[in-house]
Order: C-alpha cells, then structure tokens, then sequence
C-alpha cells in the first residue's frame, strides 16, 4: 500500500487516546496511523470528514462467524438465505437474514464500519474448519477462539494442579488450533451431558474427573495469567439459561479476586445476558444484572459482554451441548448436537425473540441493563451473534444505550413482564457517544489485547470509520434515530488505509489477517509430549502428526510470539 | 514408506503408509490399496479426442462456460477443499448450477437436518464412549472397511475398553458382510424402514404397538432393540444409503433423528450419516458458507437458490435444463440413471478426473489431474466434518484440481 | 419369469476397481445380479447363465450368480448395469430411487453388453 491519506478536518472520539470530539486530521501511510510529519501532503488522497464522526475501526470480539457450528445453521436453515444482500458481480453474491454466508459476514461488518471479528468457539479438532471458513470472510481482520473447558487434559491438569503442564498444554494447543485465546464454556457440564446430565454449580464433579468447575476455571485462569496470553480466560459460565443463575455467575466473577494483570481484566465474562437470570423458574424468573453489574463494577480485572438478544429472528449456537438440549426441549424447534472426541460437544437450535414474549422481552431487557448499569470501560456491545441476533443491530443497541427516550418508545412494545422484573424502566443513564465508541472500539481491543486495534493513536492499523455525524452537534438522548440510522452507514470505511466502503456501498473486497497467539516460548510443551502421545494413541481417531493447522494453509496468518 | 492419508472412503484414515516405487503400503484395506495402486491413466488433455496442451483445454472449458446458458457443474466428492471453494466461485461467476455427487448418495439426510436438526458427534465419540452401535442400512465392511476397527464397533477408547463392551446391531434388508459382526442381526423386508421406526420410536415411548410384526420383523424383536436402546450408555447409530436411497429417502432419516431426540430424554444417543466419497462432506460444507446451501444450487438469477426439485444433477438432465456440464472428479455416466445419462450425450461434456471412466467417453473436453492424496495435497472433510490435509507423496506432471479449476476460474474472469 | 424387488448398492470388488472402469475387474464387479437360490432355481438357472432384469425404467442383461438375498429380491453392483433399470424418479428430492424397484427377471440367451456397448459408443 503506497496510498497516503489525509482524513481532513473530522470530529474525532477515540477513548484510548482521551480524545473526546476534537476536530483534527488523521493521516495514513502503509496502512498505518502516523504523524502529520511522516507524510507528503500534496501525495495524500484527501477524505473530507468535515463534520463528520471519525473512530477507530469496530471490534466484535465475541461473535460466531466461522466454523463447524455457524455452518450447519446455515444446513439446517435454507430460510435463512433467503434474503438477498447483493447479487454476483465484481464481487460475490451477499446472502442471509441473520445467518451469513462467509463472504456476507465480512462485507457487512465492513458496511457497518467494523474491521476486527473474533470467531468465539472452536472446538480445537475443529480449527482446520474455521480457518478455512476464516479464509473466507473478505475485509475484516480475525481471530478465533479455542475452547479448553472440557478437554479431558485440561481436566487432567487441573485435577493434578500441574501448572507447567496446563501451561505446556495451552501453548501446545493454541499454536496447533492456530487460536487466539482461551475460550471456556460450561466447565465440566459439557462432559457431564456425555453422560446425560449437566453440571449445576461450580463443586459438582465432572464425572469420572475428580475435578469441579471451580478448579477447571481458576486453573486455566492462573496458567493463562502466568503464560501472560494477550487475551484473558474468556469463559460462557455454568448455568447458562438457566433461572437462577445469576448467583452462580457472580460466584464465578469472584473466582479471580484478587489475581492482577496490568495491562487488561484477568476474566472476561461473556455474554452475561444469558448468565443473568434471577428466580427459581421460567415462571418468576426475573433479572440479576442489577447484582451482577455492582460485583463487576467493584472488580478491577473482570470485563463482560452484553450477548444482548434482538427482537427477531436468531439461532442459537454454542459448545454447551446440554443447554442446546433444554432449549430444543423448551421451544420444540429443530437440534443438532455434536459431540466432538473427548474435546467437548456443541449445539445449534433455532429462535426467535418476540417482544410480547415475556422471557425474550426480559432477555432483551437484561442486556440492556447490563450495558447501561456497568461501567463503560467494563462492558463491550455485543449480540453473541448469531446467539442474541445479528451484530447488523449493532448500531440499535448504541442508541438505545444512549436514549431514555427511544427506550421509553421500545419498552412500550414489549411484553409489560419487564416493568416489574427488570429495572430497565427504572434506569436513566444515558451513555454517551464517547462511552459507546469505547465499548465497540477501545475497550474489545483492551480486552483482547490487540494493541494495533481500536484507537487512532500513532502506529495503530488505519482501520477506520467515518459517520455523517457530528458529535458537537448531536443530541442522542433525542436524535437516537439518527444515531441508530448513521452508524448503519458509514461515509467510509477504511482498512489497513484502503478505502473499502463509502457512503454505506462496498468499493472492494480485500482479505485481513488472522492472528493466533504463540506461547511456546512460555512453557516447557516437551513436559508434555509423552502425555500428548498417549492420548492421541488412546483416544484419538487421528495422529498427532495430522492434528492441526500449518501456517502454510492459512490465507494471511499473524502470529503473535508471547515473551 | 510414506505416511499417507487414504483418499478413498469418508473414513479418510490417517494412519496409512505407502511406498511410490514398491506399490505397497501398510495398514490399507482393499479399497484403499487399490486406491493407491497405479492404474491407467488419462494421458493428456483432450478437445474431440485430440490431444492438446492444458493451457488449450482451459481455454475451450471457459469459453464452454460462458457461452452455455445453464452449465452444471457436478461432482465434487474426491477432490480438494481448495477446489471446491473456486467450483463454487467459478459456478457463481458463470450463473451455472453447482450440484454434487450428495444427490444421488446421502442428500436426504441434509434434507432431514433441515426438517429435524441432526443429534451427532464425531467419530470418537463413537470409540471412546458408544456401549450400543447400531448400523442401519450401510455395509461397512464393504464400503468403509476400516470403519467398524477404527471407528466404531472394535475400537477402544476412554469408556470401552474392549469388544465385549459394547453391542453391535445391524439391520438391513440383506446379510450383508457387515452382519457376520453383529451382535444382533435384523431383516427388514425393502422398503420398510420408515414403518420399522416408527414402531420403535412408540416402543421407546413406552407405547404398545397393534401389529404383531412390521417389515418383517416380529414385534418382541423390536422390544428387544427398544430395550437395549433405552439401557445403552452412549449409543450411535451410523446409517447408510439403505436409508436414504429407498423408499421414504428424506422421511427416513427425519424419523430416526425423532428417534434419537426422543431417545435423548433417556439417556444418550446420537446418529450419523456413512458419508461415501473421502471429501463429500467438503463439496456440502464449502458451498454451505461461500452460498448458503449444500448442494443444488443454482445461480442464474445472480444469486444463489437451493432447489433439490429443480436444481439436483438428475432433475437437470432428466429435464434437459442445462446446455453445458462440467464433470469434476466423478462418474455421472455409471452412477446416474440412464434417461439422465442420455443428455449428458446432447450436450457439451467437460471432465476433470485423474482416470479415464465411463464420463470420458462423453466428454468433449477431457482435464486429466493429479490424485488428490498421492500427488496433490489439500483439505478435506472426513465423513465426520473433521478436516484432514491429504498429503502429496510423488511429484506429477498432472496439474492439481485446485490449479485447473482456478485456472478456469481466471479464463472465464477475462471474458466477463 | 418371476416378480422381483431389485436393490443396488456398493460392494468391495465394484470400489476396488471403480477407478479403473474399463478394466476386465470392474466389468466383472458390476454385470451381475445376485438372487436367492430358491429363486435361482425356479428360473432353471445354472452357474454362468444370464438374466434379463425389466423394471418400469428400462432392462438390462446381467449374469446370474446365488446370493444371501430373500427370495423376490435381487441385488446388482451400483455401476452402468444397475443404472439400466434403476428409478428415475425423485420424487422432489433429487435422489433417484436406486433400491425397491419392482422388476421382473428372466433367463435369457442373449449376452452381456460391454460397458462402452452399454453407453452406446461402441
């Protein structure tokens, strides 16, 4: 990339940098963010951004976008596809409601002005999967999750309090996944479900492993923490969906206190929305955000994620097979499970949210509540797409975070349940566009510790968005349709200092990097490999030799070498 | 000896060794060694019979391409990811029809997922944990022989640590090979798979049925089998195109998924297809997230429709809807009814295959390619969904399948 | 002549040998048809003799040989023979029926085809 660019005259917001609405110019050389003094001006193409919104590119740092789960939504929902973005021409068909196909994914984060997604669960046998899949999402920048809570080493490790060798085993399995971090789900519960059951709190044991849920997550948190990973342990709690559960998800919160990392949260919560349920049924069942936003809020080291649920259609997907059982059970809807070697398991069953509905409408709720109750620089904007909806509503979550009225206007369509089980109606904050830009750029950066990402400063990826929206003359609490209008449609996007979009119309398509963490250097993985040998001998239907992802199959790798 | 991965079946084993110059190998079953063994090949391209240069044989396939109103483009199944994904991008480009060999093999059961979702796990959910199997109208000693000592009924894991650990069913509508290793072997009169059950699915329930036999079986023989299904620990049931090639195809399946949903309120249970071809789990996956569906898809409105009516490589020929077919790695000429195989004799022919087959002798334009597994290496996905990269063991003058369709993909891009 | 229900299906000669289609081995995999010796008998038939198989979508001639069928089933290697008289018909799937097809089958002096004589090229 030869291309300099000159973004002119903008109203920038770029929290990282404690930059709240200044009009500057951000410059772009080689795909960077420089110094005014590192480009020849009169060789810059020039962006006019006069009075209009610049920002760091977004991060979607929980969303399900590549591999074994999304794809067999896509199998199992035709009528998902039927929903034409763009036809085939100069570049591919754009199809799916909710469901994307890979090349829809990319093009509408792009159209959206997001530039980094991070695929949220890969089931490590999986990897090769996703990251063909990855390959195939145009645009934006990615990473991918591997999950580790109920991989029968893990179990091992934890139960034995091995530290060299959890640590030895996390190395040796992000650089084989190619992953970015470690990702648990339903510590123990997944294993159980092999069994038929589920795990209900953090001292069950997982049968056949003298080892509970509690040892399972603050083992794989002190070895991510002495591996010193860019990511935080990034867990779906026990419990999930489940009345009642909110206890349990504060419980776990608390599980990390007292345990330090400078530079980010050493636990990232995700998708709370769906961990946040007070009551003892689907009858009384009411909010926790309350309680858990004031246990986050007290925490210095724990961030979370909305998983906010968006009336409309939506499938639900995740490696916790047994709750994918108890919502087929619930809703009669279609199921499939997969049950992956001694690895773990996953479930897909379609959904929809409907306002009347008084559990969706108090799900729709909750994430609210969370987004507005907890601090900015603690909750990042997600839908866990596709699990609470399309990460396209995106820019309908910032507005509502941003204006009581537009929430008065939605609360009055949805089932009256909320009134009294949430304290939605009740809240006035108002976030700010500051605060928002935070929670969609800065802070998902911050917690994946993707230092180049989120922020305008000097050295970070030229991945930005321009909105027809002028900060210094924006009510949002009032204009929120504006708000909620513009942000679908930004004047540009740019990423690594290529123009990709402009005026909401794609331009181009181009590839991103994938990045995966290497932290071999961290760990002895020799202390493992007579484990490793054993297990594959044992339990695996392949050879270690042939487990895996090479650098060499990836479209554009970028590994990340802790030290 | 070099390690291999076999590219014959979907049990695409890993643990295999061949050797180039002595032409023999360890751990091969018969299917497998035949596989590798060197065999008559296409030697050149060809245009009408006459031998031309790769460079040519591209040319004319993209000019075929993009003057045919309605390509198909079939096959797909024993070739490579990487192919795959530029079949998918080239049928996209010249507004053709993409259909693959799950059509007329295990599409039925995409069409059950589609109805009922599908309850299943990997192949090592099996081995390490399954104290009941059950296969269901497949043959895996004859069509995945390696299946039953890897996978499945032999294999040893983290709960079964022996044969005697677990119980094998078969059913099927013959005494199959497969039956010789079964525990409990069932007959079912041809057609009645669907009826046999539903009578189990009521069994399960705790129901009881009126008839005293159905398809041929007595009703305490089902009890029996309802019985060991509700007791088993983890059981599977592997299912193969017995299942989905007679009467009922798609409704079959639908209603053993019911059976392993409803099987799943008592204890564990999953169900899995026998998926024929090394890759054919790959040609449903890759157009699943580059387009949305897995096979008969057409997209001459500039966007992709899925329509198994319309758009499946029988139902294109049998109508005489398209003007033009690509071939890729694949034998319609044997394996397609023959009203269907008739057009294939009307119009334009392209085929890419490593071997000269029963296609060839219809093909106007003739791409012979390097063996995916021996000569070329790629992605693909075993009858699981899990990936394995087939490796390259000998160096070949043959282009891979992954440079011919790109190669393709590149000349009919400069016409458009 | 007898009613017979005609099944198609995989064995191990046909897949050892079906990249190699015009090979004496796969043309022996595919050309015949497996009866049930009862059957086999009540057609007067020997070892070595050919049946001509009809079913509503064409027919085809076939050697004859006793396999482990019940009786008013036959079963043919999937290949060029079996495709002869297996159904065309989807149904709306795009699957044609390759298993169950009523059929009728008789001894027949006539010979087997070729493979290329079966597609018509030779």
């Amino acid at each position: 990339m030869i291309e300099m660019l000159w973004i002119k005259n903008g109203i920038v917001v770029d929290p990282k940098n404690g930059i709240d609405a200044e009009r500057m110019d951000i410059f772009v050389k080689n795909g960077k963010i420089v110094n005014e003094e590192d480009v020849r001006k009169e060789d810059c193409r020039v962006i006019d951004a006069n009075n209009k919104l610049v920002v760091a590119g977004g991060v979607d740092m929980h969303a399900h976008i590549a591999g074994s789960k999304i794809n067999v939504g896509r199998t199992m929902r035709p009528e998902e596809m039927r929903v034409v973005r763009q036809t085939a021409g100069k570049l591919r068909a754009s199809m799916g409601r909710v469901l994307l196909t890979s090349p829809a994914i990319g093009y509408e984060y792009a159209r959206m002005g997001y530039t980094t997604a991070v695929e949220a669960a890969t089931p490590p046998i999986g990897a090769p999967h996703t990251h063909e899949e990855l390959d195939s999402i145009p645009v934006v920048d990615k990473a991918s999750l591997t999950v580790f809570g109920n991989w029968h080493p893990v179990f091992k490790y934890a139960a034995d309090r091995d530290r060299e060798k959890m640590k030895a085993f996390i190395a040796w399995a992000l650089e084989r996944t190619k992953g970015f971090g470690v990702k648990v789900v339903n510590p123990g519960g997944v294993e159980a479900w092999m069994y038929g059951g589920n795990v209900r709190n953090l001292d069950d044991e997982v049968p056949k492993w003298s080892v509970t849920p509690r040892e399972i997550i603050t083992e794989l948190v002190n070895a991510n923490e002495e591996l010193n990973l860019p990511h935080s342990v990034h867990l779906h709690c026990n419990n999930l969906g489940v009345p009642g559960n909110y206890q349990t998800t504060i419980e776990t919160i608390k599980l990390v206190s007292g345990i330090r990392n400078d530079s980010r949260q050493v636990l990232h919560v995700t998708h709370v929305q769906f961990n946040a349920y007070a009551g003892s049924s689907w009858r009384d069942v009411a909010s926790g955000a309350a309680e858990i936003a004031k246990v986050v809020n007290s925490m210095d080291n724990v961030t979370i994620d909305m998983g906010q649920a968006i009336f409309g259609h939506a499938t639900a997907m995740t490696s916790d097979a047994p709750f994918q059982f108890t919502l087929h059970k619930l809703t009669g809807s279609r199921w499939v499970n997969k049950d992956t070697e001694i690895e773990g398991g996953a479930g897909i069953v379609p959904i929809t949210y409907m306002p009347k509905n008084p559990v969706h409408a108090l799900q729709w709720a909750i994430g609210l509540e969370l987004g507005l109750l907890v601090e900015s620089d603690r909750v990042v904007l997600s839908t866990d797409y596709p699990n609470g909806g399309p990460y396209t509503e995106y820019p309908y979550v910032m507005a509502m975070l941003m204006s009581r009225r537009m929430r008065e206007k939605e609360l009055d369509r949805v089932s009256p349940y909320v009134q009294k089980a949430t304290s939605l109606p009740a809240i006035e904050v108002e976030k700010t566009l500051y605060e928002v830009i935070e929670m969609t750029r800065s802070l998902p950066a911050r917690v994946m510790g993707l230092e180049s990402k989120g922020h305008l400063g000097t050295g970070a990826d030229a991945d930005i968005a321009i909105y027809n929206l002028n900060p210094n003359d924006l009510d949002p609490a009032s204009q929120y349709d504006v708000v909620n209008r513009e942000f679908r449609v930004p004047a540009y996007t740019i990423k690594d200092g290529e123009i990709i979009v402009k005026d909401g119309n794609l331009l181009k398509e181009t590839w991103g990097r994938t990045y995966w963490v290497d932290a071999r250097k961290k760990a002895s993985v020799d202390s493992i490999d007579s484990d490793l040998n054993e297990f594959f001998t044992e339990y695996y239907t392949v050879r270690r030799e042939n487990y895996g992802v090479a650098e060499y199959w990836m479209r554009k790798p970028e590994r990340l070498e802790v030290n | 000896m070099a390690d291999a991965v076999c590219t014959f079946c979907g049990n695409v084993c890993d643990d295999v060794e061949f050797d180039v110059n002595t032409q023999k190998g360890k751990r091969l079953c018969a299917l497998g060694l035949a596989k590798f063994r060197e065999k008559e090949r296409i030697k050149s391209p060809m245009i009408n019979g006459k031998e031309v240069s790769y460079e040519e044989a591209v040319e004319e396939t993209a000019e075929i391409l993009v003057n045919a109103k309605k390509p198909l483009l079939y096959g797909w199944s024993s070739t490579v990811n990487e192919a795959i994904r530029y079949g998918i991008i080239l049928t996209e480009k010249v507004g053709g029809v993409y259909d693959q060999c799950s059509s007329v093999c295990h599409a039925p059961g995409t069409l059950a997922i589609i109805e009922e979702g599908i309850p299943g796990g990997s192949l090592g959910t099996a081995k390490n944990r399954a104290d009941v199997i059950v296969f269901w109208g497949c043959n895996p000693l004859e069509a995945h022989p390696r299946h039953p000592a890897r996978y499945s009924a032999m294999a040893k894991g983290f709960l079964i640590k022996s044969r005697k650990d677990r119980k094998i069913v078969v059913v099927d509508v013959r005494k199959t090979k497969s039956a010789a290793m079964a525990d409990k072997f069932i007959q079912i009169k041809p057609g009645y798979d669907y009826a046999i059950i539903s009578a189990l699915r009521a069994l399960v329930k705790g129901e009881d049925i009126e008839a005293r036999e159905v398809g041929g079986v007595p009703k305490e023989v089902l009890a029996e089998l309802a019985d060991m299904m509700k007791s088993a620990n983890y059981g599977v049931i592997f299912y193969g195109l017995g299942i989905t090639q007679s009467r009922g195809r798609d409704r079959n399946v639908e209603n053993a998924v019911k059976l392993i949903q409803l099987l799943n309120r008592h204890t564990r249970w999953v169900i899995w297809p026998m998926r024929g071809h090394y890759n054919v789990v790959g040609a449903g996956e890759i157009p699943a997230w580059e387009v949305g569906f897995q096979y008969a898809i057409d997209f001459s409105r500039g966007y992709p429709r899925f329509s198994p009516a319309e758009f499946s490589a029988v139902e294109m020929l049998l109508r005489k809807d398209c003007d033009a077919m690509l071939v890729m790695s694949s034998d319609p000429a044997a394996h397609f009814p023959w009203k269907a195989v008739e057009h294939m004799k009307n119009i334009p022919v392209i085929q890419i295959d490593p071997f000269p087959n029963m296609t060839t002798l219809l093909s106007n334009v003739v791409i012979p390619s390097a063996v995916a597994g021996i000569e070329a290496e790629g992605n693909v996905y075993r009858m699981d969904g899990i990936v394995l990269r087939v490796k390259k063991l000998v160096d070949s003058e043959y282009w891979s399948d992954e440079k011919i369709v790109h190669e393709i993909l590149k000349a009919v891009e400069r016409r458009l | 002549m007898i009613e017979v229900e005609v099944i198609t299906g995989r064995t191990i000669d046909q897949g050892k040998t079906v990249e190699e289609k015009f090979s004496e081995e796969y043309f022996n995999a595919v050309n015949y048809c497996e009866i049930n010796e009862q059957d086999f008998k009540k057609l007067g038939l020997r070892d070595g003799d050919r049946v001509r198989v009809k079913t509503d979508f064409g027919e085809v001639v076939v050697y004859a040989k006793i396999g482990d069928v019940p009786e008013g089933v036959i079963f043919i290697p999937m290949g060029p023979y079996a495709n002869r008289i297996t159904s065309d018909d989807t149904d709306g799937t795009g699957m044609p029926r390759f298993k169950g097809i009523i059929g009728e089958i008789e001894k027949t002096d006539e010979p087997v085809k070729s493979v290329k004589q079966l597609l018509g090229v030779e």
